[in-house]
C-alpha cells in the first residue's frame, strides 16, 4: 500500500470517548450486552451481516448491504467519525448499530440491524446509541431516516422525531431530528439498561463474539420456524 | 336435531404470512380439514366463511363465494358470516345447525383473517369499527382501550393484579412453544415483563393498567372445521368428537349501558346454555379455550363461563389450576395471546384445537384423559358471545 496516497484517501478522525458497557433485562429475562465494537471487532460483525442481504423482507437486503458497506468501509478507513454498538446475549452476537459524526455537535444516524426478532433488541440498540450520541460524546442533534415501515414507527414516531430540512446522508425519505431535549423526553420511557455489568455477564461476551449460523440468522429474521424462505 | 360431528380439523400457523393472499390461507386450511377427515369425493353441501373485515384489511368481499370456486366445490351453497372476532364461532353455529336440521350433511366451515396487510395502528382502528360510531369510536375508544378500562374495574372489583395478568401471558406464552401452530413462539418471565424496573419498556403501557405482553399479537391465520352427521363420521377412520353443546348471548352494544361493566353477562348466558345443551356442567370439562384477547378476559371469562367463582378466577391461577396439568387446562394452544388472533379465525381455531385435544392428537400439549372440552369466542367487547361444549364419543 502507498502511505503517502493512502494519507490523503484516510479520513482524519475524532477522538471519541468509550461507551460503558450495560446490560439490558429483555422480556425472556434474558441479559443483553450492549457494548461498544472496535474496528477490530468487523471482520466478525461482517459475518453476522452478510446473511441478511439475502433478505427481502422488512428490508434487511437494504439495511444490510448498507451495513456492511459502512462498517468495511469504518473498518478500511474509508468512513470518517463512525462508530458502532453490539448487541449480544451469552455472547451471541444479536445486533449491531452504528452512526456517523459529522461533526462534533451533530451526528448522523446510519442503521439498526437486529439478527434476534420480538425482543425489542433492535430498540434498544437504537437506544443505546442515542444514549452514546447524547449522553457521552455530547451531541446537540442526530439526524435519521428508514428504510422500513417497523424502523419508521420505532424511531420517528415513539421519539416524536421533528422533520428536517435538506437530505440525511442516507438519501431516500425525509431525514427527521432527534435533538437532546427530545432525548431525555424519552429516555426514561425507551433507554434501558444497567451499570456496571456484572463481571461474569461482561467476561462472557468479550470472551468471544459467537455469531449464529447463516440458517439461523435467516430463520430469526424471517420469524417462524417452518416459514420458508 | 341431529347429532354433528366434527370429522375434520386443519389450520396453517398463525404469524405475519406476507406471501399469502386471505384466500390462500382459507383454501389451504380448508383443504387441510377436508384431508384430515378423509371425505374422499364425497360433496360438500355448504361452506361457511368466518370473517370480521376482508373489505376494510383485504379490499375483497364475498369470499366464502370465491373460497367455494378455489377449492372447486361448486355448486356448494357459500355464506360469509361476520360477527366481529366471534366470526368464526358464528360461522361454526350456522354449519352446525345446517347439519343438525338435516338441511346439509357436509357443511366445511373456514374461519381466517388477513390483518397484517395493513400496519399495527390501522388495524387497532378496523377492529374498532365494532364499537359503538357515535357513543364510543368518535372518542378514540378502542379495544385495547375497553380492556384497560374493564381490567382497573375488575382489578379494584375483585383484587385482581397486574402479576395476575402478566401469570397468564407467561401461562399462555409457554404452551404457545409446544404449537407449532402458534404465532408467538417466545418465553417469557415475569422479572422481563413486570418485576425488573425497567421491565415498563419492555412492556409498555398500551392502556393502563394493560401493558403490551398483556395484549394478543395481531396475526395472519385460517382455520377451519369440516361437520357431518354421525353415520357419514361413523365411515370415516377419526375418532368421533361432537358438538354436544352451543350457547351465543348479546349485551349492550356500549359497555357504558351495562349496569355493571365487570359483569360479562353474555359470557354466563351462553356458557349456560351450552352446559344445559349439552346436559353437563363446568366441573366435567376437562380442557377449556377461552378468548384471552386479552389477560384479564381470561379470567374474566374463567368467571363467568362458571368454572371458578367471582373472584376466584386469579386464585386458581395462582394455584397453577389452569397449566397444563392442573385440575382445568386453560388455552393449552396458547389462547389468543400466544397463537395469535386473526380475529375471523379464532372461533374456529379454538374448536381444532379442542378437537385434537379430545382426540389425543395435541402432541406435548396434550391434556391427558382429555373427554369434554370448552370454548368461548368473544365478541365486540362481551356484546356477542359463543360458547361450545365438545365431546369425545369413542
Amino acid at each position: 500500500m502507498d502511505m503517502e496516497v493512502e494519507g490523503y484517501l484516510r479520513p482524519p478522525e475524532m477522538d471519541l470517548p468509550p461507551y460503558p458497557p450495560k446490560v439490558v433485562t429483555l422480556a425472556t429475562g434474558g441479559k443483553l450486552i450492549i457494548r461498544q465494537a472496535s474496528r477490530a471487532d468487523v471482520p466478525i460483525l461482517l459475518e453476522a451481516v452478510r446473511p441478511t442481504m439475502k433478505v427481502e423482507r422488512d428490508f434487511y437486503d437494504i439495511v444490510g448491504a448498507r451495513v456492511y458497506a459502512e462498517l468495511l468501509g469504518w473498518y478500511r478507513h474509508r468512513v470518517r467519525d463512525e462508530f458502532c454498538l453490539m448487541g449480544q446475549i451469552d455472547g451471541l452476537l444479536v445486533g449491531v448499530v452504528n452512526t456517523r459524526l459529522y461533526s462534533r455537535e451533530l451526528g448522523i444516524s446510519l442503521h439498526t440491524l437486529a439478527t434476534e426478532r420480538g425482543l425489542r433488541i433492535g430498540a434498544h440498540l437504537f437506544a443505546a446509541k442515542m444514549e452514546y450520541s447524547f449522553e457521552y460524546i455530547g451531541q446537540e442533534e442526530v439526524l435519521i431516516t428508514a428504510e422500513s415501515p417497523i424502523g419508521f414507527r420505532r424511531w420517528m414516531i415513539e421519539y416524536e422525531l421533528i422533520e428536517r430540512e435538506g437530505q440525511h446522508e442516507l438519501g431516500g425519505a425525509t431525514p427527521y431530528g432527534l435533538t437532546k431535549e427530545l432525548y431525555y423526553k424519552h429516555k426514561d420511557r425507551l433507554v434501558a439498561g444497567e451499570r456496571p455489568v456484572p463481571e461474569e455477564l461482561l467476561a462472557v461476551a468479550e470472551k468471544e463474539i459467537i455469531v449464529a449460523s447463516e440458517d439461523d440468522i435467516l430463520e430469526k429474521i424471517l420469524g417462524a420456524k417452518r416459514r420458508e424462505r | 336435531m341431529r347429532p354433528v360431528v366434527v370429522a375434520g380439523v386443519g389450520m396453517i400457523p398463525f404469524e405475519r404470512r406476507d406471501e399469502d393472499s386471505l384466500m390462500d390461507m382459507l383454501a389451504t386450511a380448508g383443504l387441510n380439514a377436508m384431508d384430515d377427515a378423509g371425505l374422499g369425493d364425497r360433496p360438500i353441501d355448504s361452506v361457511y366463511v368466518g370473517n370480521m373485515a376482508s373489505g376494510l384489511f383485504n379490499h375483497q368481499v364475498s369470499v366464502a363465494s370465491a373460497l367455494v370456486d378455489r377449492l372447486s366445490l361448486l355448486p356448494a351453497a357459500a355464506d360469509r358470516v361476520e360477527n366481529g372476532p366471534a366470526s368464526g364461532g358464528s360461522a361454526i353455529k350456522n354449519g352446525f345447525l345446517a347439519v343438525a336440521s338435516g338441511f346439509n350433511d357436509v357443511v366445511l366451515v373456514v374461519g381466517g383473517e388477513k390483518m397484517r396487510e395493513v400496519i399495527g395502528p390501522k388495524a387497532t382502528d378496523i377492529v374498532a369499527c365494532m364499537t359503538h360510531p357515535q357513543a364510543e369510536y368518535i372518542y378514540g375508544v378502542t379495544l385495547p382501550a375497553m380492556a384497560g378500562m374493564f381490567a382497573r374495574l375488575y382489578m379494584e372489583k375483585y383484587g385482581v393484579t397486574r402479576e395476575h395478568l402478566s401469570m397468564v401471558a407467561i401461562k399462555n406464552q409457554t404452551n404457545g412453544l409446544l404449537n407449532p401452530y402458534a404465532h408467538i413462539q417466545m418465553k417469557i418471565t415475569m422479572e422481563g415483563i413486570l418485576s425488573h424496573p425497567q421491565s415498563h419498556i419492555n412492556s409498555p403501557v398500551v392502556a393502563d393498567p394493560i401493558h403490551l405482553y398483556d395484549c394478543c399479537p395481531v396475526s395472519d391465520g385460517a382455520a377451519a372445521v369440516l361437520l357431518t352427521t354421525e353415520e357419514i363420521a361413523n365411515k370415516l377412520k377419526k375418532p368421533l368428537v361432537t358438538i354436544d353443546g352451543i350457547g351465543q348471548a348479546t349485551d349492550t352494544h356500549t359497555l357504558q349501558e351495562r349496569s355493571d361493566p365487570t359483569d360479562l353477562k353474555a359470557v354466563t348466558l351462553a356458557s349456560e346454555q351450552a352446559f344445559k345443551m349439552a346436559g353437563i356442567k363446568p366441573k366435567d370439562i376437562d380442557v377449556a379455550e377461552l378468548h384471552d384477547a386479552f389477560t384479564i378476559l381470561e379470567i374474566a371469562e374463567s368467571e363467568h363461563a362458571g368454572f371458578f367463582p367471582k373472584g376466584e378466577g386469579a386464585k386458581a391461577l395462582e394455584r397453577g389450576e389452569t397449566q397444563i396439568g392442573g385440575k382445568l387446562p386453560i388455552n393449552p394452544s396458547g389462547g389468543l395471546k400466544a397463537r395469535g388472533h386473526p380475529v375471523g379465525a379464532t372461533g374456529v381455531a379454538q374448536v381444532v384445537e379442542l378437537v385434537w385435544q379430545l382426540r389425543g392428537e395435541a402432541g406435548e400439549r396434550q391434556v391427558k384423559g382429555a373427554a369434554n372440552g370448552f370454548s368461548l369466542n368473544f365478541g365486540g367487547f362481551g356484546n356477542n358471545v359463543l360458547a361450545f361444549v365438545l365431546r369425545r364419543k369413542s
